[in-house]
């Protein structure tokens, strides 16, 4: 928390036009604005930049894909979503898969999943609830 | 707008957004925390929905910065869950609240054990995440095994064994002593060879971190990176989705490039040049586009490529231009190219031998200093800073400071420390030295660190020639109205110190330095106010005769402050004021101060230790360790006035050497002089004269001309005629004897190269020999110059290296001949295995006309090198002197016949020999205590002791106890101190004919050291 404090103050304050790399205690912050959101992700000193840079706008655009063009809202009603998707993204801080389109087949097979245990559930109680009427 | 299907959960989050300020927003947050504590309470009535949202509402207070200290159990229970939908929730919030360490993971071990190594899919997934983010070392001991199976079944799909490689990388990282990866060399091969691309992307992280720990264990698996590459660079054979951009996904080509620059070279010729055609086509092939993300991802894939021409020490030609496109690249509109331009080029800079090149781009880089973006400007300096060199120091150094006054504050520090550091390490003369660093203090005195006042201190006590310049300087900033403290401190000092030298100059009388440096006083804080009284004592004291008004003046202030509450101030006082009455004996007390012992700069350990720790350490990193750069090579030079320096500390650090000379003793002549010089004119077995040579070489200390006084020895020109006596140690091979004589005296030179790190190791008409050395713990890398002065070709140059058993060493190869007027470089590597005085011997011979030269040389790879100065406090001594507790690891001796020196020469020698000598360890002041370690690759870093008794009464014996934690090394460092002490090597008289008596003969032997240990 307090890292994120600290990094907003000297990411924020940063204007348009410079670079999308910030060096922090000894490591570097490659962050990326889309309108009033910020992406960040901290790499050690030797990681490529660029890279991890683009990482962050292959996260937007499977986000974007899953949600429909996504918004600051979106993100913030459906964090556990995001998280979702980051762990089909990254793992160990390191990439796992680059296919756009087989994280979004893995992620909508887990909301199935989901869907069909709700529906159980749901089926489940209408029975238990006329069996106890 | 999607809902996230859980009503409480979203009426929460609208209430948080609508809070109209912070206050607000806590006491919304407090009742639900309140709410959800309760609702955890009696968790019998706890619907596992209800238990899914109050956990996500937890993780949603978390988010928002809120501390949330229970419930945590309550998450990691929901990974027992036996349905999907809480699983996965307990999973996630699990992995999001708790670190590796907390106690609670412990409960979920085997839950997370029996989803992995159970039938279903999905569960294994979530497993696998949870444990690839934050599993700790008790995962990795009960897991690992069990994630390996699953990256290699073949019955896992994709989704699974991806995720399993990089869960193991994590455990791997972590503990790499856990996971077991004996043999897995084969099944990364295999999965080099992986068509689904999420698993080879894994598989390709995974192996970066395998071969970043060791790379010799995974040779097999660089050929297929390299198909890898091509299939992705060349070919372009990836499915659709795998592109981003239009480009082959720049991911795995990144972490290919990555993995091959873990491996030192890469030697099949046909995989070595298809490398190099695919980096060319990238380096080539990219063009700046529109699309700033096409353009981001082939420039990541660009800058990887340059890395990984620059680690695989590409042609000449190839290393040009990737110069040439970074120069391009630092003056390009768009700011991140801009940026890594910047830092690669200061990456290029700690491996390879473009510093020339890149010098050309000085100018534009001293632009990036002025970039609108700081992150830019840091890069400028970092590069600044890596390019400096004795060359460009001046430049570059008064660039900074007349940037320091514009910085932001920010960067002040940092640029005030470099700029300290590089006028330390190349400044072209003291004073330009002394001129820097006050500059720097007057422009940025709050960010000068004490570190860097103290350092120039030190350079004045040391430098009697910069003392009266210093002084006037010093007095020349203090007539500014306003200065900054550290300039009063600093100002203070030195004229305390040495302003009576200038006294005769108008403005110098002691009252009127009393009286600027007075001026100061009102505007200081406590911590100046001690400096301040200090230099009034001594301007008292140097007052001669004695003025009384002045003498009134500054008893009032000594009065005044005896009753300070600050109890360091008033002790000054007070003792000062009693001291300044005594007349006389002041002047012993607050005579001028001793002469600092060398230690390294402060400053630059500070710079070094500032380097943090990465994940995997960086095959840059890596490789600038093994390999001396030439950066430093070109920093080593000799210092200005003429004083050999020891390298390690700059060319401002100059050795004082005790200056005990011939006739101080005359009386030991007789008696050391056997340990003086034997030559042979006559030709000899080869062996004979490693005898005669190293017969001289008992003692490792030069005698004083070679070591303090005389330049000469040092420089690379050429001295006067030989004479026989110098010859020592050169045996001709040829036909007419003596038809080649060295110049200068071989045994002279090796000692001092054994006390400093460069020099001229050997001299003849036609060759000279020159040595650069760097010692880094128990490694050592030595350059060896070989310049041919002549204007005709030498041949048949051979170099062997009779190493030791105790050294292992690398010698580069020799070239059979040696182009007029060229010198040739050969690196030496050498690594101490284990303590020994055993000495290495250069068998180095060449052809010069019809005439055959042959010498052994001494190398001066010698104990002393490995030692690295270190002080201990009392705290630290005792406990570790009084656990040593006797023979072998602690030794003591009577010695006898020891060379009379006065105690301070005594200290001075053993910091000389980097034996730091702690003084005030030892209340009986005829002692000295020292304490070094010493490095090798059996005993590591070995912390050693000593303690010397001395007789006041007969200065020729003293007691000398030496203690380590290896019996080995007690002992040789315990004979190496004696035979410092004992022998004197005396210069070599000129008219001894051949004095010593031949040594027997011994068997020409390929190992010196059974020769030296027949000898000793």
């Amino acid at each position: 928390e307090k890292a994120i404090r600290e990094l907003s103050g000297v990411i924020l304050s940063r204007g348009p036009k410079l670079c999308n790399f910030v060096d922090w205690k000894g490591h570097k912050v490659v962050y990326k604005r889309y309108a009033s959101l910020y992406f960040c992700i901290c790499i050690d000193e030797e990681d490529n930049e660029l890279e991890a840079l683009e990482v962050i706008h292959h996260f937007v655009e499977i986000l974007d894909r899953y949600f429909g063009s996504v918004c600051e809202l979106d993100l913030i009603f459906n964090f556990h979503k995001a998280y979702y998707i980051l762990d089909e993204l990254l793992i160990a801080g390191e990439l796992q898969e680059s296919s756009k389109r087989t994280i979004a087949k893995l992620i909508s097979a887990q909301d199935n999943l989901v869907e069909v245990a709700k529906e159980e559930a749901s089926s489940l109680s209408n029975i238990i609830a006329q069996a106890t009427k | 707008m999607a809902l996230s299907g859980m009503r409480g959960l979203s009426v929460f989050i609208s209430d948080v957004r609508n809070c109209q300020n912070k206050e607000q927003e806590r006491l919304r947050v407090d009742k639900e925390l309140g709410n959800v504590r309760t609702r955890f309470k009696n968790e019998k009535g706890l619907s596992p929905y209800e238990k899914k949202k109050y956990v996500w509402k937890m993780l949603y207070i978390y988010m928002l910065g809120y501390d949330v200290d229970f419930g945590h159990m309550e998450a990691v229970s929901l990974i027992s869950a036996p349905k999907y939908p809480e699983k996965q929730v307990g999973y996630i919030v699990t992995a999001c609240l708790l670190n590796e360490n907390h106690d609670f993971l412990r409960l979920a071990i085997n839950t997370v054990r029996n989803d992995i190594i159970g039938r279903n899919e999905t569960f294994q997934c979530l497993a696998l995440t949870l444990v690839g983010n934050i599993g700790g070392r008790e995962f990795a001991e009960s897991l690992a095994a069990d994630v390996q199976k699953l990256l290699i079944s073949s019955s896992c799909r994709p989704l699974v064994r991806k995720k399993a490689a990089l869960c193991l990388l994590r455990l791997y990282r972590k503990n790499p002593d856990v996971v077991n990866v004996d043999g897995w060399a084969d099944r990364m091969a295999q999965l080099l060879d992986e068509r689904d691309l999420g698993v080879l992307t894994s598989s390709m992280s995974l192996l970066v971190a395998l071969v970043s720990n060791n790379h010799e264990a995974y040779w097999s698996c660089l050929p297929k990176c390299v198909k890898t590459l091509e299939r992705l660079a060349r070919n372009q054979d990836i499915p659709q989705e795998y592109t981003y951009y239009g480009i082959p996904s720049p991911w795995l080509q990144v972490k290919t490039m990555r993995a091959l620059q873990y491996f030192p070279t890469v030697e099949d010729p046909n995989t070595r040049r298809s490398l190099f055609e695919v980096l060319q086509r990238i380096l080539m092939g990219t063009d700046v586009v529109k699309n700033v993300n096409k353009n981001n991802a082939s420039h990541a894939v660009l800058f990887e490529a340059l890395a990984l021409v620059m680690h695989l020490d590409a042609e000449k030609e190839m290393m040009s231009q990737c110069v040439a496109l970074l120069g391009k690249f630092i003056a390009v509109r768009e700011p991140n190219i801009r940026y890594l331009g910047l830092e690669n080029m200061t990456r290029m800079l700690m491996v390879t031998d473009v510093q020339d090149i890149i010098k050309r781009h000085q100018a534009q880089i001293i632009t990036s200093l002025k970039d609108p973006d700081i992150s830019i400007r840091r890069r400028a300096l970092d590069l600044l800073y890596g390019m400096c060199d004795v060359s460009n120091a001046k430049d570059i150094v008064e660039e900074l400071l007349q940037y320091l006054s514009s910085a932001d504050f920010a960067m002040r520090e940092e640029l005030s420390l470099k700029a300290a550091i590089l006028a330390e390490k190349f400044a072209p003369d003291l004073s330009w030295y002394v001129d820097v660093i006050l500059q720097l203090i007057d422009k940025a005195g709050d960010f000068v660190s004490d570190d860097i006042w103290f350092r120039v201190v030190q350079f004045v006590t040391n430098n009697e020639d910069l003392q009266s310049y210093a002084a006037a300087k010093a007095r020349e900033y203090l007539n500014k109205p306003a200065i900054h403290e550290t300039m009063v401190k600093v100002s203070a000092y030195i004229l305390g110190e040495y302003g009576h030298l200038l006294a005769r100059r108008p403005g110098y009388s002691p009252k009127e330095l009393f009286t600027i440096i007075h001026e100061k006083h009102p505007t200081v804080s406590t911590s100046t106010i001690p400096i301040l009284l200090s230099s009034y004592a001594k301007i008292l004291m140097h007052t001669q005769p004695p003025e009384p008004e002045l003498q009134n003046q500054i008893w009032t202030i000594f009065n005044k402050y005896e009753s300070c509450i600050d109890v360091e101030i008033q002790q000054r006082a007070a003792e000062y004021f009693a001291l300044s009455r005594k007349g006389a004996s002041l002047m012993d007390i607050l005579a001028e101060m001793p002469k600092f012992p060398e230690r390294q700069s402060a400053l630059i350990r500070k710079a070094e230790d500032a380097e943090v720790d990465t994940a995997e350490q960086s095959a840059i990193k890596l490789r600038a360790q093994q390999q001396m750069s030439t950066a430093l090579v070109v920093t080593d030079q000799r210092p200005p006035n003429g004083m050999p320096a020891q390298p390690s500390i700059g060319p401002l650090s100059l050795v004082k050497v005790p200056s005990e000379t011939v006739d101080s003793n005359p009386g030991d002549q007789g008696l050391t002089h056997p340990n003086g010089v034997v030559y042979k004119e006559d030709p000899q077995p080869p062996s004979q004269d490693i005898i005669g040579d190293l017969l001289g070489t008992l003692s490792i200390e030069g005698p004083p001309g070679a070591v303090a006084q005389s330049p000469q020895s040092a420089t690379y020109e050429a001295e006067g005629a030989p004479s026989a006596a110098d010859a020592a140690a050169l045996v001709p091979v040829g036909e007419e004897s003596g038809s080649v004589q060295p110049i200068g005296n071989i045994n002279e030179r090796f000692y001092a190269l054994c006390l400093k790190d460069s020099g001229v190791l050997y001299e003849d008409p036609n060759i000279q020999i020159g040595i650069k050395a760097e010692w880094r713990a128990h490694q050592g890398r030595l350059v060896l110059f070989l310049g041919n002065k002549n204007t005709a070709s030498l041949g048949s140059v051979q170099a062997l290296i009779l190493p030791p058993t105790h050294l292992k060493m690398e010698l580069s190869l020799v070239p059979e001949t040696i182009p007029p007027r060229a010198q040739v470089q050969c690196p030496l590597e050498v690594m101490n295995l284990r303590p020994s005085r055993d000495v290495a011997v250069l068998d180095f011979s060449y052809k010069f006309g019809p005439t055959m030269v042959n010498v052994k040389l001494r190398l001066p790879a010698v104990l002393n090198k490995f030692l690295q100065p270190i002080t201990v406090s009392p705290e630290e001594f005792f406990p570790q002197w009084r656990s040593l507790s006797g023979p072998p690891l602690k030794l003591q001796e009577v010695v006898r016949g020891v060379r009379p020196l006065p105690l301070p020469e005594m200290a001075n020698l053993f910091n000389t020999y980097r034996l730091t000598v702690c003084p005030g360890l030892d209340p009986n002041p005829n002692n000295l205590v020292a304490s070094t370690t010493f490095y090798s690759e059996t005993t590591r870093a070995m912390l050693c002791l000593v303690r010397i008794e001395t007789d006041p009464a007969d200065r020729t014996q003293l007691r000398m106890t030496v203690a380590s934690g290896d019996p080995t090394l007690t002992f040789e460092l315990k004979e190496f101190i004696k035979e410092q002490l004992v022998s004197i090597p005396t210069a070599p008289q000129r008219p001894q004919g051949p004095a010593a008596p031949p040594p027997p003969v011994a068997p020409a032997s390929q190992d010196p050291g059974a020769l030296l240990a027949g000898l000793l």
